[in-house]
């Protein structure tokens, strides 16, 4: 059992970091979305401001770093990961549905990926600093 | 946008990138020198915001305004946020995040050059 404070040390610094970008990427982009131009694709844009939410409760619960944030960062994180595997399937089921692109469209691709890839990290830190 | 200090500002990001890597490498800190070449990056981003909202109000092609301006400001936060979060790790992971943080900003000049030619 280690300190839950080592989930901000070490490699966590670096995933708290890209977390962070996100969030503030993903917080600008869908307050703009929101505020410009929100009948263009108002579920395009909602699920934006639903990513925004989860990126910046994970990023100040993983900095945070106690027992009880880690808790929140857990479920945060696994939200996200859902997300981003139920949002780009269906980017690529549905591609009507889907005209102007989300973070999470077709898995993160206008992204590089990183999405797909920072979930899946972010669990794999939380249990192994558990 | 001005192109030159677009590409300066891409050129200088990358080579900060591979100085903290190195440091990070030789299991260092963050140094003085690596925040002095981040200092003269971020006044470069200033300049650009200035120029770039000069030259949106100048144009007559149809950028979007808000998407460019966003990423001008933005791009302003990403190094001293970085920097600060990186320098409160005492580990080669400080270093390491800074150089994540210097990754980002030809990103985002990408991005913002995508912005405007769009």
């Amino acid at each position: 059992m280690t300190s839950p404070e080592a989930t901000r040390h070490g490699p966590g610094r670096i995933l708290i970091l890209v977390y962070g970008v996100f969030a503030l990427s993903a917080t600008a982009r869908a307050g703009v979305q929101i505020a410009l131009q929100f009948a263009e694709a108002p579920i395009a844009y909602l699920l934006s401001a639903v990513a925004a939410v989860i990126y910046c409760a994970a990023t100040f619960a993983l900095a945070k770093a106690t027992a009880l944030s880690r808790r929140v960062a857990t479920i945060a994180i696994a939200i996200e990961l859902i997300g981003v595997l139920g949002i780009g399937a269906f980017s690529y089921a549905v591609p009507e549905d889907f005209p102007e692109a989300t973070v999470w469209s077709h898995f993160g691709q206008g992204y590089g990926f990183v999405p797909l890839v920072l979930p899946i990290l972010g669990l794999l830190w939380l249990r192994r600093t558990r | 946008m001005f192109v030159p200090l677009t590409w300066a500002l891409v050129g200088l990001s990358l080579a900060a990138m591979a100085y903290a890597i190195a440091l990070a490498a030789r299991d260092k800190r963050i140094s003085w020198p690596l925040l002095g070449v981040l200092g003269v990056v971020e006044v470069g981003l200033l300049a650009q915001l200035v120029v770039g909202i000069v030259q949106l109000v100048g144009t007559d092609r149809d950028v979007s305004g808000p998407f460019f301006v966003g990423y001008l400001i933005g791009s302003l936060l990403v190094l001293p946020v970085g920097a600060l979060w990186a320098l409160a790790e005492s580990s080669r992971w400080g270093a390491g995040a800074l150089a994540v943080a210097c990754f980002v900003m030809p990103v985002v000049e990408l991005r913002l050059h995508q912005i405007w030619v769009a």
